[in-house]
């Protein structure tokens, strides 16, 4: 009887075993990136291998825009990095703008506000923002002045870490994904109330974290490496007896949590940049490590040139707990693919975003100009709005532009 | 070798699984029996192959000749000798060697009327090393992911490996593993020094009986798990070790791909806290 029904319950967790190895088992798919069985491989189920590939799909291109016409510094006011631009390109890259980063809010996300006599905002029937094609110059919202900001770090980004991006380059589109405020960012944490204490202050670790893949390591690596004046990665001895280390547990663990970041920024593992046989031996490490020295200075780079400046013109709900901008990271272009949107080129259609050109002076008019006044601005001097449909600018060149005051 | 006079009334005639009577016999010591003889083909073929492979490559140093694996585009195929082709043959030596030696021990197990405890706890270790070269490479799709055969390599190998998985202590067959590991030497350290406390006394003094191996740890932990047990216990600790050993490198890919850390998100989700 007993017997009975221990083959029973044998056969039970038989039939339970197999169910729960069947669902959990995974085809894979491969790259192999060293030597044959020396496993420096990246694997990955063929479920998140396409989940991956429908979440990396370009936008559509927008259509060339038509050569030739007047620049946007003759024709808009307050242009400041666009205006060696044809104003048919500005539109064109506006309305890109528009669906890369803030496609539910429209042009008003950035540009002045229609607003009626009494001051109100004027809305259209979604309920969104209009913006006023008379204040296309205006700076009034942080949003224009950021987004500004942002146009000149692209272009640095293309222009002069090449040695990073290659020619695939960036476009605002590789972090925001079509989101107001890109997805993977980071601000300083807020402090450890009992840090200072004999007891109890953890240094931000074991509080298990996406930021370093879950482990125990400190939750915060980034501000100590991807800002400016941070420590170099200086942990592994370089001897193989003790006595000459330069590192210490601490600097070991953040140095292990960012390379938790770059594993999970890039779904890839540490094998991706690394023969583990040697970490620090730059002989016997895949080309992608050099690639990653670069990312590390860039991003120091970013955040201290671009990124944390911008901190004062961040409206408070902008900032993080101890009131600093928002910074970036790795995963902030990358979004978890080993490149951003798995190595396709947008600024090849965008080529206007490669480089930082100087700005030219306004063409100077022989007639004189009319006087522009504050209460009537003249429509056409401003930056066109973005976003279809635009609000027709009037054709480039037609109305002599206003001197700069 | 000396032989007991005695000792040839324990040479057991039968027993065999196969070959019958052709191959029961012994040289010396040594039973031969049909797996004898498939042991040493296996191993001298086997490391017959090794040495080609080695003389193929660049070095002899012993610490770094490598036999390495088909790279993973060969899928399950066979692939070119050169190319990963012997370490194929070497593996199917392997473990025809293996096997033979666990048959070999069920052979003798049988003449002696015998349980086939030792078979059964080798083929553990058996298992063990075809989850290696044979079970996870064939749930990935490539012998690529087996390990290659060579003292330093393997061991980039077992490395790399396990930081494909970004931090490979959190998986927890693994922890099961080196868990059973430890407790086996605890147990095997434990039980050694208690039989040698009892039984080897120093000059002058009496053997004791297994009443005081008992009566120790009953004084010491409140109980004795018994001569018997300590033995169940042991192999149940060590075949533990080795099989959950398997199953840490069977579930890295086929059945988690991520970093092992962030398979305990589980438990950081569980609703009594989340």
């Amino acid at each position: 009887m007993r017997k009975t029904y221990l083959k029973a319950l044998g056969a039970l967790l038989g039939v339970a075993l197999t169910v729960f190895i069947a669902r959990t088992y995974h085809r894979v798919t491969t790259v192999q990136r060293g030597y044959p069985g020396l496993a420096m491989e990246v694997l990955e189920t063929n479920v998140a291998l396409e989940k991956r590939l429908a979440d990396n799909k370009l936008p559509f291109a927008l259509p060339p825009a038509p050569p030739g016409g007047a620049l946007a510094v003759d024709t808009y006011q307050n242009v400041q990095v666009l205006g060696h631009l044809t104003t048919a390109e500005v539109t064109r890259l506006m309305t890109a703008m528009t669906l890369w980063v803030a496609p539910a809010q429209g042009c008003a996300y950035c540009h002045a506000p229609q607003r009626d006599e009494a001051g109100n905002i004027k809305r259209d029937e979604d309920g969104l923002p209009l913006a006023d094609p008379n204040k296309l110059g205006s700076d009034e919202l942080y949003t224009k002045q950021v987004a500004r900001r942002m146009l000149q770090m692209t272009m640095h980004i293309n222009q002069d870490w090449k040695n990073h991006v290659q020619d695939t380059g960036v476009t605002c589109y590789t972090c925001h994904r079509g989101q107001p405020v890109p997805p993977n960012i980071w601000f300083n944490p807020s402090g450890d109330p009992l840090a200072n204490r004999a007891l109890g202050g953890r240094g931000s670790q074991n509080s298990p974290s996406k930021s370093v893949g879950y482990t125990s390591l400190p939750a915060d690596p980034f501000s100590h490496f991807l800002v400016a004046g941070a420590d170099n990665i200086r942990v592994q001895t370089t001897t193989a007896l003790p006595g000459s280390n330069p590192g210490n547990t601490k600097k070991t663990e953040a140095t292990y949590g960012l390379m938790m970041h770059f594993s999970d920024s890039l779904a890839v593992n540490c094998t991706y940049c690394h023969n583990s046989n040697s970490w620090s031996s730059w002989p016997s490490s895949p080309l992608a490590r050099g690639t990653a020295w670069y990312g590390i200075r860039m991003v120091r780079d970013l955040n201290s040139r671009y990124l944390e400046p911008l901190a004062g013109t961040f409206p408070p709900e902008r900032l993080g707990p101890t009131g600093d901008g928002p910074k970036l990271n790795c995963a902030t272009c990358h979004n978890q693919a080993f490149k951003p949107l798995l190595g396709q080129s947008m600024l090849k259609d965008y080529v206007v975003l490669a480089e930082a050109k100087p700005q030219p002076a306004k063409t100077v008019v022989p007639e004189p100009a009319p006087e522009p006044s504050v209460d009537n601005p003249e429509p056409a001097a401003s930056e066109p709005a973005p976003g279809p449909p635009g609000p027709g600018s009037p054709a480039p060149g037609e109305v002599p532009a206003p001197q700069q005051p | 070798m000396a032989l007991l006079s005695f000792e040839r009334r324990y040479r057991v005639r039968g027993g065999t699984l196969l070959g019958g009577d052709l191959f029961d016999f012994w040289v010396g010591p040594f039973y031969v029996g049909f797996f004898g003889v498939t042991t040493m083909f296996f191993t001298v073929v086997g490391t017959a192959l090794i040495l080609w492979g080695a003389a193929l490559g660049p070095t002899w140093n012993p610490w770094l000749i490598n036999i390495p694996p088909p790279a993973i585009e060969h899928g399950l195929r066979f692939a070119p000798l050169k190319e990963g082709g012997i370490w194929q043959l070497v593996t199917i030596c392997a473990l025809g060697a293996f096997v033979s030696w666990a048959l070999r021990q069920a052979e003798i197990s049988r003449k002696l009327g015998m349980g086939y405890h030792i078979p059964l706890a080798y083929g553990v270790a058996i298992f063990a090393y075809a989850s290696l070269v044979v079970i996870r490479p064939m749930a990935l799709g490539a012998w690529g992911y087996g390990f290659p055969y060579g003292i330093f390599t393997h061991l980039d190998w077992v490395s790399n490996t396990g930081y494909q998985y970004l931090h490979f202590h959190y998986n927890p067959a693994h922890m099961l593993a080196v868990t059973f590991f430890f407790t086996t030497v605890l147990a095997l350290s434990m039980h050694g020094s208690l039989i040698l406390s009892a039984v080897n006394p120093q000059k002058g003094h009496r053997v004791k009986t297994a009443e005081y191996e008992d009566g120790f740890f009953r004084d010491h932990i409140g109980y004795s798990i018994g001569a018997l047990g300590i033995h169940r216990l042991g192999l149940f600790l060590a075949l533990s070790a080795g099989f959950w050993s398997a199953i840490c490198i069977i579930i890295s890919g086929p059945f988690w791909t991520r970093g092992w850390p962030e398979w305990w998100s589980w438990w950081l989700n569980l609703p009594v806290w989340n």
